[in-house]
């Protein structure tokens, strides 16, 4: 049944393939960014309580949750290295750490240029800041595991346990705002069936986060070939492929001697 | 104006009022340039990282293609004791 996928399990494979789908992705990225930001910022209503201040709404909301979803894919990824010893889950995690280190910190500046003016303070100890400030911690430690170690193996297994345990960290935040009292405000979309939002704004939300979303994966293919060509210098493809690129000046050295 | 004739769309009448963004013009314009920076930064440095490993891995490939040359010419001069090499 899952037969079809193995092709793709080949790092070779997974190079050519991330690269032909990458200036697709980055097109639709770009689109949909660009529609989504605009609407966003200009044709979006505001709201009737935050007024123009819930436009910050559109960047921080995607971000956040996309801080959260990519730890994710990060701790199934590590999960498959460590238990089938995959390599490319490995590479894939480690090309995901700095993407959600860099959203979760865009999360947590908008929400504290939110804070500001809706709540009179750029930041509070509370649970829900808390927990997703330990999540960019988090993301920093696997980053420096990830390039502590000249063997990139023995770095995966060492980063891949820590996001493993610092997964617990994913049902904090999320619950957060319904555990513990807090300023911030509870989930404005996740209520499964009536959205509690109006569709003037809900479209360019959607668009903001499909594109944010996108991005993201394209940011993660960039990374994952880089990983990927890292991990398997001595194989003859990379060579070829190198050399393809960037030609050696092989001939002349002999020339001389 | 583009902002004159979408009044009735846009939600903001002047280009001044879109900048003020109903007087939350600083904290809503800094969300989006700190995004916007880092994002930016992101892209930036993660394909340079890219051309950077293969130059790295270029590097390596010439390194050790000189270091077989080398080797292969010892063995040649050792060879020219005895008999000459015609290539």
């Amino acid at each position: 049944m899952w037969k079809w996928l193995h092709p793709y399990a080949n790092p070779e494979v997974s190079y050519h393939f991330t690269g032909k789908i990458l200036p697709w992705l980055s097109a639709i990225a770009a689109i949909l960014l660009l529609i989504g930001i605009v609407w966003a910022l200009a044709f979006a209503p505001p709201d009737y309580q935050q007024g123009d201040s819930f436009r910050i709404f559109y960047v921080h909301v995607p971000a956040a949750s996309l801080s959260m979803g990519i730890y994710l894919g990060m701790a199934i990824a590590a999960f498959t290295s460590l238990v089938w010893q995959f390599k490319l889950a490995d590479a894939t995690a480690a090309a995901m750490a700095p993407v959600g280190a860099v959203f979760t910190a865009i999360a947590l500046i908008t929400g504290a240029a939110w804070g500001k003016p809706m709540w009179g303070t750029w930041w509070i100890w509370d649970a829900r800041l808390t927990s997703e400030l330990i999540l960019l911690f988090l993301y920093l430690g696997v980053i420096a595991l990830h390039n502590a170690f000249e063997d990139k193996n023995l770095a995966g297994k060492a980063a891949g346990i820590l996001t493993l345990v610092g997964s617990i960290n994913l049902p904090i935040i999320k619950y957060s705002v319904e555990w513990w009292n807090t300023l911030h405000q509870g989930a404005t979309l996740s209520k499964l069936g009536k959205p509690s939002m109006s569709l003037e704004m809900l479209w360019p939300f959607i668009l903001c986060f499909l594109g944010f979303a996108l991005l993201a994966g394209v940011v993660i293919c960039i990374r994952f070939r880089s990983e990927i060509l890292n991990r398997n210098s001595i194989r003859p493809w990379v060579r070829t492929l190198v050399l393809a690129q960037t030609p050696l000046p092989t001939n002349k050295s002999t020339e001389n001697n | 104006m583009v902002f004159m004739l979408e009044k009735q769309l846009m939600q903001f009448e002047t280009f001044s009022a879109f900048l003020d963004m109903g007087g939350y013009g600083f904290y809503v314009w800094l969300s989006y340039g700190i995004s916007t920076a880092l994002l930016l930064t992101l892209i930036f440095s993660s394909i340079m990282h890219h051309k950077q490993v293969l130059k790295n891995i270029a590097k390596r490939l010439q390194r050790e293609d000189k270091l077989r040359q080398v080797r292969q010419q010892r063995k040649n001069s050792q060879a020219n004791i005895t008999t000459e090499v015609t290539e």
